[in-house]
């Protein structure tokens, strides 16, 4: 029997990263002895958001969901023994993207290779961080030209680069639907593109290069049909744009290009091992059609929605794509949609929805400005309010969390250590040493006079990348090198989007139930109740913040949101000067012991120590458990999709810290 | 946190020596509408200091159009404040929504960035449906925060007529326009408005459209004269660049200043009160019960010859009065 000619599969990755760079280390190199192809770098949140790791919004995220990146000396330990030269590594990283690129750049040619020899992407889309993730720095003038920058230098100099991943793949997590996804990320290729065209750093002869250069980072999503035509739509669109819009001849340099990670919105923490064949599904979204292929693929683990993955899990998430790959007959064959009515049909719907929101957009001057009025922020959370609403009458069923919840007792989840990884406590702390090791060691005045370089590059208007290599050279912190560019270019607070109308479930009869009761109490305790929702740490997870503060104020309460990344002093401020009733927190990054100890410690100091507090958020139960010792009044997990019971639940925390009797809401 | 009511006079001396969490909690006191909370909260405004309440700290009242940006133009000037020394608190009036009562409040962190400073103290209020633009509480709640802040800046989203409101209960008033937009213009013309003390163009960095709103104004302003004689400034400034906030804060201080020169201080806080109290009643009586008690001019002169007094107890007095008139 001959072998049929089979295709090249795609990049095989995993999302991965944790504690420090050499424990990070050896991570990669047991999943590249696995059979991975490429690596992808999470990093820890104070990397992302460029603070060193002894400052104090570090506190507690250190290592948390991913590397911590701190000068050059980490970098070098994190690819110990492995040749930038050859490797593929994705960094998923922006508001610091420059940084880690100099960072990857400086220890490539301590390695001996030159940057024309690298082979990777950073993701350095900041556009999407203002509507999901939040792990941006400056205002978007500023982001767009450092965005701009590292498009230009790699073009020109790290050829084989990808220096920009637009990334859908947030934006459907923030709850686009397909069309949003398409119209906002195309939207902001746009503003990318216009804005590296109009910086004159590369001439009209080598814009088909950039154009060429562009790829994106997609989400597939369970409804795995719509995502195969979403991504055909995204071909089409994007072929037409970059011919029309910036006179790309090449149809290579047109080609859609694209790496995904499949969703972790719909992957559940009830039953848990239902995600496995979630992901395998969603997998198929992004493969099955030829002409729609991902260039590389990433899986998440099927305990993603409970904590950290264990090496184990990522190996099952890596075996999942070397099966598709490698056993079935999928790479045997040329595009199986091509011709069908179905597919073209629903193709074409979704680039007419698309290609009319991107009109609206474009109407309001492009994706810059609908972003700063808040415009694509209130549309994500208004369609995210649905989805969740839809979950919670069960009309958008889930298996094991609003249907079918009956379930043995899993196996997988039984284990000493839960079924998930718990990052070393010492990590945060070894760091810290570490890092200072590192200052000691270093050439100070050649640190100041690369720090100077910096500065003036980022008041001038020079492209900010071989200064930031210079940095990188002379053992310049990844604080250091953002609070010089925070002295410049100030820092910025996106807008929350929650500010939507009231939806239909405001009007249903629990929703008006509810009401009646949360006025009621408010009579009863004298005022309006009043709630503060608050983000402490790093972490720009947002989704949950948000819809409890949507919902809060469809029952009636007054809310207080002030969006992502506040310190517990501020909190702590924030609940007294308001007067609230109430402290809701919601932490994802795993830190929520650290962060509720801090935000206790100041509402003590503040006078607000009887304030209930509740706090949402990936947390396993024995934490859950240590949190209630601390004083928290409830804890509240992605499986807890109730929204309405969540809203009397709070209801009769205030009651019962004013003496008052709990009330039932039917 | 329980429903025992705090002890007045203790209270309204830990306001005076700028205790924020007895601010905090008179705030709240403002806010119970409970009647043993009300007879508490007016014995604690009674306590207050009264050369704070009559001569003290500067009320000022920021409106304008949504999206002209007032809370970043309140940021900026919190900056210029806390550069001169001076201690600021803010009422930021949030609209609720209509349909369910409930509200999303304040701009908290864009009014104040680093949200650290001790001697910046914002509580945001929800207008709650009543009152016009402006919440109830918002006077009484202006009296406490002067009795500890140099600075109570009340902001209020102003839409056309609702905009007179806060003008009436501060010491000065400041519009901030919309470049561009020519409807404030309008108002302005056709009396619709009030006119403010201080008019600021903000976003001059947008350049011409700015510019010519400017003028636009000041040509207006010149046919227009304050009926107490003062001279309505119109400047421009940036937010966004932080040009042209000195001047601002200058030209609100020049107003209080005038208002000094002129010995019309106190009188104008006694009005502001008179205004919350007469506009009280109407919302709870109707033009009726003001009649009852005689007209709204007569009303006004009698509040300007009466002596000082809580306005919650001054507000229960008059209405005794309505109802006394009522039964008979």
């Amino acid at each position: 029997m001959s072998t049929p000619k089979r295709d090249k599969p795609w990049l095989m990755r995993t999302y991965s990263g944790h504690s420090s760079a050499k424990a990070s280390n050896e991570l990669y190199r047991t999943n590249l002895s696995k059979g991975q192809t490429g690596l992808s770098v999470a990093f820890d949140l104070p990397t992302q958001t460029g603070y060193d790791s002894d400052h104090p919004l570090a506190r507690g995220e250190v290592g948390k969901v991913g590397v911590p990146i701190g000068n050059i000396g980490d970098m070098q330990a994190l690819f110990d023994q492995i040749p930038l030269g050859q490797m593929n590594t994705s960094m998923t990283i922006n508001a610091t993207a420059a940084w880690l690129l100099a960072l990857y750049v400086a220890v490539a040619e301590r390695q001996g290779a030159s940057p024309a020899q690298l082979q990777g992407t950073t993701q350095n889309d900041i556009l999407k961080e203002y509507l999901s993730r939040g792990t941006y720095i400056f205002p978007p003038a500023p982001s767009v030209r450092l965005t701009t920058d590292i498009i230009a230098y790699t073009v020109k100099n790290i050829p084989k680069w990808n220096p920009t991943n637009i990334c859908s793949y947030h934006l459907q997590e923030a709850g686009a639907t397909p069309t949003q996804e398409l119209a906002y990320a195309l939207s902001t290729a746009i503003a990318v593109m216009d804005a590296v065209r109009d910086s004159g750093q590369i001439g009209a002869d080598g814009f088909e290069q950039v154009v060429g250069r562009i790829s994106f980072f997609v989400n597939a999503g369970i409804r795995f049909i719509e995502e195969t035509c979403k991504l055909r739509a995204f071909g089409e669109m994007w072929d037409k744009l970059t011919q029309e819009r910036y006179g790309a001849q090449s149809e290579e340099m047109r080609r859609f290009r694209y790496g995904v990670q499949v969703n972790s919105l719909g992957l559940t923490e009830a039953q848990p091992e239902n995600n496995v064949q979630r992901i395998v599904l969603e997998m198929l979204g992004v493969s099955l059609s030829k002409r729609a292929r991902a260039r590389a693929i990433q899986l998440p683990a099927w305990n993603e929605a409970l904590g950290l993955p264990r090496p184990w899990d990522q190996q099952w998430a890596l075996r999942m794509q070397q099966v598709l790959a490698f056993e079935t007959d999928l790479l045997e064959y040329g595009d199986i949609f091509d011709g069908s009515p179905v597919i073209a049909a629903k193709v074409k719907a979704l680039v007419d929805g698309a290609t009319a929101e991107m009109a609206r957009v474009q109407e309001q001057g492009g994706m810059v400005q609908a972003i700063e009025s808040g415009y694509v922020k209130r549309q994500l959370v208004t369609s995210h309010t649905e989805r969740m609403r839809a979950i919670e009458r069960g009309d958008l069923k889930i298996i094991g969390l609003n249907c079918y919840q009956e379930t043995e007792q899993s196996p997988l989840t039984g284990g000493v250590d839960s079924g998930i990884m718990k990052v070393d406590p010492r990590a945060e702390r070894e760091q810290i040493e570490r890092l200072n090791a590192f200052r000691a060691q270093r050439n100070t005045a050649e640190v100041k006079a690369a720090l100077a370089t910096l500065a003036e590059t980022a008041r001038g208007g020079s492209n900010i990348m071989p200064a930031s290599i210079l940095c990188a050279h002379a053992g310049v912190t990844t604080g250091e090198w953002s609070q010089t560019l925070r002295d410049i270019f100030g820092e910025y607070r996106a807008p929350t989007g929650i500010d939507i109308p009231a939806n239909d479930d405001a009007r249903s009869a629990r929703a008006v139930a509810i009401r009646t009761q949360v006025n009621q109490t408010g009579e009863e305790v004298g005022r309006p109740l009043r709630l503060l929702i608050g983000k402490p740490g790093l972490d720009g997870h947002s989704n949950g913040a948000e819809q409890i503060a949507v919902k809060g104020r469809d029952v009636g309460f007054e809310i207080v949101y002030e969006g992502i990344r506040l310190t517990p002093e501020q909190i702590a401020k924030a609940a007294l000067e308001e007067g609230v009733h109430l402290i809701g927190l919601s932490v994802l990054s795993g830190s929520h012991i650290e962060m509720v100890d801090d935000v206790f410690n100041q509402l003590g100091k503040v006078g607000l120590k009887d304030v209930p507090v509740v706090i949402g958020g990936i947390i396993p139960e024995s934490d859950a458990k240590l949190l209630k010792e601390r004083g928290i009044a409830a804890v509240y997990t992605p499986k807890d999709i109730d929204m309405n019971g969540i809203m009397v639940d709070i209801l009769n925390l205030i009651r019962k810290a004013n003496e008052l009797k709990p009330v039932a809401v039917v | 946190m329980s429903l025992a009511l705090p002890e007045p006079d203790a209270l309204a001396v830990a306001v005076s020596g700028r205790d924020r969490l007895a601010l905090a909690r008179a705030l709240n006191l403002l806010d119970d509408r409970r009647p043993a909370a009300r007879q508490c909260a007016a014995a604690f405004l009674d306590a207050l200091p009264t050369d704070k309440l009559d001569t003290g700290g500067h009320l000022i009242g920021i409106t304008g159009p949504p999206g002209a940006g007032k809370s970043s133009l309140t940021a900026a000037l919190i900056q210029v404040w806390r550069r001169r020394g001076l201690k600021v608190a803010i009422l930021a009036v949030d609209p609720s929504s209509p349909i369910t009562g409930g509200a999303l409040l304040g701009d908290r962190l864009r009014m104040h960035a680093s949200g650290a400073d001790r001697e910046v103290f914002i509580r945001s209020l929800a207008c709650r449906g009543e009152f016009g633009g402006l919440s109830a509480e918002v006077w009484p709640m202006s009296l406490a925060m002067l009795a500890a802040f140099d600075i109570v800046l009340v902001e209020t989203v102003g839409v056309g007529q609702k905009e007179i409101d806060v003008s009436k209960m501060t010491d000065t008033t400041c519009f901030v326009a919309q470049p561009a937009s020519g409807d404030s213009i309008q108002f302005l013309k056709a009396g619709i408005m009030e006119v403010p003390h201080v008019i600021v163009v903000n976003k001059e960095d947008i350049g011409m459209a700015a510019r010519k709103t400017l003028s636009e104004l000041k040509n207006t302003l010149r046919r227009q004269m304050d009926p107490e004689g003062w001279q309505v400034p119109a400047l421009s400034a940036s937010a966004a660049l932080g040009s042209g906030i000195e001047k601002l804060a200058d030209a609100l201080d020049s107003h209080r200043q005038w208002l000094l020169g002129q010995g019309q201080f106190t009188a104008r806080r006694q009005r502001c009160q008179a205004e919350w109290l007469v506009k009280h009643l109407r919302e709870e009586f109707g033009r009726y019960g003001i009649g009852l008690l005689g007209g709204e001019e007569a009303l006004f002169t009698a509040l300007a010859n009466s002596p000082r007094r809580s306005p919650i107890a001054e507000y229960d007095a008059l209405r005794g009065r309505v109802m006394d008139a009522f039964q008979r």
